[in-house]
């Protein structure tokens, strides 16, 4: 029996789809059964970031509403045997589905899974009551910036008042540690003083995430992509591996460059 | 050298985050506080409604926030006094 964990953010554009993507390749990479769920009922995007786009037949409204079985709504991903999607419904809304329908389809997912991953919507309404219905662990993204940082800190506040969720993990996404380190750009240990959760992982700022989203490859596929390292790094601390922090303040990335291509790989 | 460059070139380096660490720190305080600005209204109101039985004040220049120090919370008024009442005198 699986554990169902969220990825949530409240703000929007922070990277929830890109890390559910990321988190669940890698641990499909490690073996684990794992299945992604877009809880984003009408901007459903999950399966496009993974590339599985033109496989959808069923989506998750067609199973709460009895149109089909489980069975014949996940996309099984090609690249991995143990990994599929459970897409979103794109011409509904979020009230298409309630909360204890959600809790309903959780619990089945867990049968057959290791891991469930739930791409959460922006917003603090249905689509977030949804979403975290049916999870026993959340993941919140944020990025280094007082909007997003400030939403974060809304969520996990509503994530300690309504759910059995009382210890949200953070993952401080598309950070650039050469503006921290003039000055322009709030640290690791800001963000950790104020929102005042466990750190789950910090992932750098990268353009093979585009690049990556571009083809529908998520980035942990690639060994060169720093954003890939670092989220390959948060799956094995999520099945309870001790893995340092990266090694975020690198000397640019010229001579991470050269290092690569050395074969002395950091982090 | 690279921050005279970019100072040189007009390029704006070095300051913003201490900025948005203090706009942050605020922000947050209220909105954990969850005091909205018409609780904060009211607060202000009342507290004119007493202090101006005793003083005559300057409530345009009058000032309310609550600020956090060493991990407190406290609510700072500057209030400017224009003159003081005659109180009648007791006894």
């Amino acid at each position: 029996m699986g554990e169902v964990l969220v990825v949530t953010s409240g703000k929007g554009g922070v990277g929830k789809t890109t890390t559910t993507a990321n988190l669940g390749t890698a641990l499909a990479m490690m073996g684990f059964r794992v299945i992604l769920l877009d809880t984003d009922i009408g901007l459903r995007n999950l399966d496009v970031v993974m590339g599985l786009e033109n496989r959808i037949v069923y989506d998750l409204v067609d199973v709460t509403s009895g149109r089909c079985r489980l069975k014949q709504a996940l996309i099984r991903d090609r690249r991995f045997e143990c990994l599929s999607l459970l897409p979103a419904a794109q011409t509904k809304d979020k009230t298409a589905v309630n909360p204890e329908q959600m809790k309903v389809l959780c619990e089945e997912l867990k049968q057959d899974a290791d891991y469930v991953l739930e791409d959460c919507p922006a917003g603090i309404e249905q689509g977030f009551k949804n979403a975290t219905a049916g999870a026993s662990q959340a993941l919140v993204v944020t990025t280094p910036e007082v909007a997003a940082v400030r939403d974060a800190d809304r969520i996990i506040g509503l994530l300690q008042a309504d759910t059995e969720m009382r210890h949200p993990k953070l993952i401080l996404n598309r950070y650039r540690p050469q503006m921290v380190k003039r000055g322009d750009m709030l640290d690791v240990e800001d963000v950790k003083e104020h929102l005042a959760i466990e750190l789950l992982g910090i992932v750098p700022e990268d353009e093979s995430i585009i690049v990556s989203t571009n083809k529908g490859e998520p980035a942990v596929l690639n060994v060169n992509s720093r954003a890939g390292e670092a989220y390959r790094n948060i799956a094995r601390r999520i099945m309870g591996e001790d893995v340092p922090l990266m090694d975020i303040e690198e000397n640019g990335a010229f001579m991470n460059r050269i290092r690569r291509l050395l074969g002395l790989r950091t982090g | 050298m690279l921050d005279l460059l970019q100072r040189l070139l007009g390029k704006e380096a070095g300051n913003s985050k201490n900025v948005a660490t203090e706009r942050l720190r605020l922000v947050l305080m209220h909105d954990r506080m969850d005091l909205t600005p018409q609780m904060m209204d009211s607060l202000r109101r009342d507290i004119l409604k007493v202090i101006t039985d005793y003083l005559e004040i300057d409530e345009t220049s009058m000032e309310i926030a609550l600020h956090r120090e060493k991990g407190s919370i406290a609510l700072v008024a500057s209030i400017p006094v224009v003159r003081m009442k005659r109180l009648p005198t007791c006894v």
